[in-house]
């Protein structure tokens, strides 16, 4: 090769490795002025007509009350879009975003994807304790971190199908594991080699019955003081998840299970199984007391929170919870306009109720919970109960988002399935795999 | 000694020949060379897409072979697919070529109908499969059932997954059928007439004169199949979601490569790793792993190919 030729193409790879070494611009500073004229994008989940309905009420009520300000908004967008969105930058890029899973806040925080919130919080005079709910705050930050507030907040109870009860001769819901799983057995009706009725879809795939939502019951702690993984040492998890295995022999097995599970609609479409009947009791959030209404049952809906185990009976009420969060995307050139939407979408009280009460969500703001404009149904208030309880608990929010729930979780499918029966040593390898897998985005 | 007239001549010569090369040289550079000096630079890197990227050594390379759950799992299932699914749609394609081109009748409804399927969108083609195959409800199984047969768990069951998705594969294969046909009809009558002549019979006719016409094709069939085989990422990833109903939220992770990860492929995974979780690092190390994997098949089926071309010669 001619010496000149090698020099180009040499010279052509250093340029292209050097541009490649660039990074990312610095987050701007919000310097915009809010009060001139300006559009900004507001990405979020919502898609179906009535979720739609309800967020564009809200939008338009912001626009009457900022009319300098602009919103376009882009519906039906998941975590992964939003990441490669920010990621990415430029004109189109959203200024102001909202996930509905909580698990990848310490991922948006640690990675200063959203901008940092406690500048805007300060300069509106936003009293957080005052505002907020404290789980709420706590899942909306990662280590001090406030990238995101909540914007809508999700309980998970157990919903019950009132005519089944009745058939079953059961008179109240369950208020202990041993009771629901004598009611599960009681409501399970064998017909063939599988169901004409199954009293609780135990497996891990049935939807929202998962490993994390399961272990809420148990309060337990995900992670030690010093960031380890702490699946083994807390007996929280080998509690659920014996439990768990064990419902799942009561009930007929797992391979049973497996092939009824197989035969249930969408999950959030009409045919959900506890909407058709072919499951009498369900673990779900406030979310489905709206969509079971709409899909137009033919039974009468029961909510209570979630049984807990025997040994905790007095913390009867408590519950997993999530929601929905919202923040400002570091690379927005709009960043002040953008923190008038999201301090309007979450702190102000009749926008927090009438979104709350249009798409059948817990509020997220004290004010807004206490409020008499709130959806007065007392199957609804049941899920406020278990929101406002205080042993009521979440997933914490880790640097790789849900990686830990995940290893949590495939062990989980692991041991239930009969795969692995070693229950402390795999919960232990779990931990292995979850340090493993934090040290790597370290 | 070379006059400096020449040498100025020699050196123009050179730049023109450049600029003739420069489209070549640009879409190489930018879409190959680029991308490649990148991938390699990143997979030393820790790098989460918006702070800038720092120096790990050889962390990602260890995490991924060593630590990473999913990669043994998706390069397993990434070489099952290699070596079954695109065997036997090499198979069936130049069955289907061979029995439409023998057609008397009804040939082109025939080449319709196999080909059809091969244009019906990925994702609508998976969901259909899954419905059709859906162990509780879909009608395979009803069939199988009412005359008495076993019936299999398909995208539920980590034994049937992949023969699920071979299936799906073997369905679609309109585009290797179009290119056998085309080279079946390729082969000169004459030979088969005087291999006729000479008491060939159908198989022998087959061995010694269809199959050293079509080689060529065989050999790209193979090739190409390889590649787009390392590059399987919608039909599985569609099969996995559908079957295990999960779609993720709180708390309710989208397990990867559902049933017990007999559907990951590596392309899944570079997803995973650098779109999920930030970690271009990872990904990129999975990235070269696919592309040398595919040099490594494809230099190993060129260099056995140019032999069978050669023998067939």
């Amino acid at each position: 090769m001619h010496r000149s030729t090698r020099a180009l193409i040499g010279t052509t790879a250093v340029a292209l490795l050097a541009t490649a070494c660039t990074g990312t611009s610095a987050a701007p500073q919000a310097n915009d002025d809010a009060t001139k004229d300006v559009t900004i994008t507001f990405w979020h989940g919502w898609s179906s007509p009535a979720e739609s309905a309800g967020i564009n009420a809200n939008i338009k009520a912001f626009e009457a009350a900022h009319p300098n300000i602009h919103v376009k908004t882009v519906g039906n967008i998941n975590d992964d879009k939003i990441k490669q969105a920010l990621r990415a930058g430029g004109a189109n890029a959203p200024d102001v975003v909202s996930s509905f899973t909580t698990d990848n806040v310490g991922t948006f925080c640690s990675s200063n994807v959203l901008a940092d919130l406690k500048p805007f919080l300060d300069k509106s005079g936003v009293d957080l304790d005052k505002t907020f709910p404290k789980a709420l705050q706590d899942y909306t930050q990662f280590e001090g971190k406030r990238c995101t507030l909540p914007l809508l907040n999700d309980a998970y109870g157990l919903y019950y199908n009132k005519a089944a009860f009745k058939a079953a001769g059961i008179t109240a819901p369950p208020k202990t594991l041993s009771e629901f799983d004598a009611d599960a057995k009681k409501l399970t009706k064998v017909k063939g080699d599988s169901y004409s009725q199954l009293g609780f879809m135990p497996n891990f795939h049935g939807y929202e019955s998962t490993t994390t939502h399961f272990a809420a019951q148990w309060n337990p702690t995900y992670f030690t003081a010093d960031g380890k993984s702490n699946l083994a040492a807390d007996p929280a998890f080998a509690s659920m998840l014996k439990w768990q295995k064990n419902l799942v022999a009561e009930l007929g097995g797992f391979a049973k299970l497996e092939k009824y599970r197989s035969t249930f609609g969408d999950e959030w479409g009409a045919k959900n199984p506890f909407q058709t009947g072919q499951v009498a009791m369900a673990i779900d959030g406030e979310w489905r007391l709206g969509m079971a209404r709409d899909a137009g049952v033919k039974f009468d809906i029961g909510v209570a929170p979630f049984p807990v185990p025997d040994d905790q009976a007095d913390s009867y009420g408590k519950g997993y919870l999530s929601g929905t969060i919202i923040g400002i995307a570091s690379t927005s050139q709009k960043q002040n306009a953008a923190w008038e939407l999201v301090k309007y979408l979450t702190t102000d009280t009749d926008a927090v109720v009438n979104f709350a009460n249009a798409i059948h969500n817990v509020p997220s703001t004290l004010d807004a919970l206490k409020s008499p404009k709130l959806d007065a149904d007392p199957a609804f208030r049941t899920f406020l109960e278990i929101s406002a309880h205080p042993k009521s608990n979440t997933t914490p929010a880790s640097p790789n988002g849900g990686a830990y729930q995940l290893s949590l979780q495939d062990f989980g499918f692991s041991y239930e399935s009969g795969k692995v029966t070693d229950l402390a040593a795999g919960l232990a390898k779990s931990d292995r795999q979850i340090d493993k897998d934090l040290a790597q985005v370290k | 000694m070379i006059s400096p007239g020449l040498r100025q001549k020699r050196r123009r010569e050179a730049l023109r020949n450049v600029a003739f090369l420069s489209p070549w040289l640009i879409g190489v550079s930018v879409f190959f060379l680029y991308p490649l000096i990148s991938t390699v630079y990143f997979s030393f890197m820790r790098y989460d897409g918006f702070t800038p990227p720092t120096w790990t050594g050889l962390k990602n390379w260890q995490y991924v072979f060593t630590d990473y759950p999913f990669f043994w799992p998706a390069l397993r299932n990434t070489l099952w697919l290699v070596v079954v699914m695109v065997t036997l749609r090499v198979i069936f394609g130049l069955g289907i070529g061979l029995l439409i081109t023998k057609v008397k009748t009804g040939a082109g409804f025939f080449r319709t109908a196999f080909y059809l399927p091969y244009l019906a969108p990925p994702v609508a083609a998976t969901m259909a499969f899954a419905f059709l195959l859906n162990p509780g409800t879909g009608p395979v199984n009803n069939i199988l059932g009412a005359i008495g047969l076993p019936q299999p768990g398909w995208f539920n069951d980590p034994h049937w997954s992949k023969p699920a998705l071979t299936l799906l594969a073997l369905w679609g294969i309109g585009d290797l059928m179009v290119i056998f046909m085309a080279s079946l009809l390729d082969v000169p009558q004459e030979q088969y007439e005087a291999a006729s002549l000479d008491g060939a019979g159908r198989w022998q006719q087959f061995r010694f004169v269809t199959l050293p016409n079509i080689s060529p094709i065989i050999l790209f069939a193979v090739v190409t199949g390889v590649i787009q085989t390392m590059q399987y990422y919608t039909q599985p990833l569609v099969a996995g979601k559908v079957a295990s109903g999960i779609i993720g939220g709180s708390g309710q992770q989208v397990e990867p490569g559902y049933p017990d990860k007999s559907t990951l492929t590596l392309p899944q995974l570079v997803y995973h790793l650098g779109f999920q979780r930030f970690d271009t690092g990872g990904a990129c190390v999975i990235a070269l792993v696919l592309f040398a994997l595919a040099m490594v098949f494809t230099a190993l089926l060129m260099r056995r190919g140019s032999g069978f071309l050669a023998t067939n010669d």
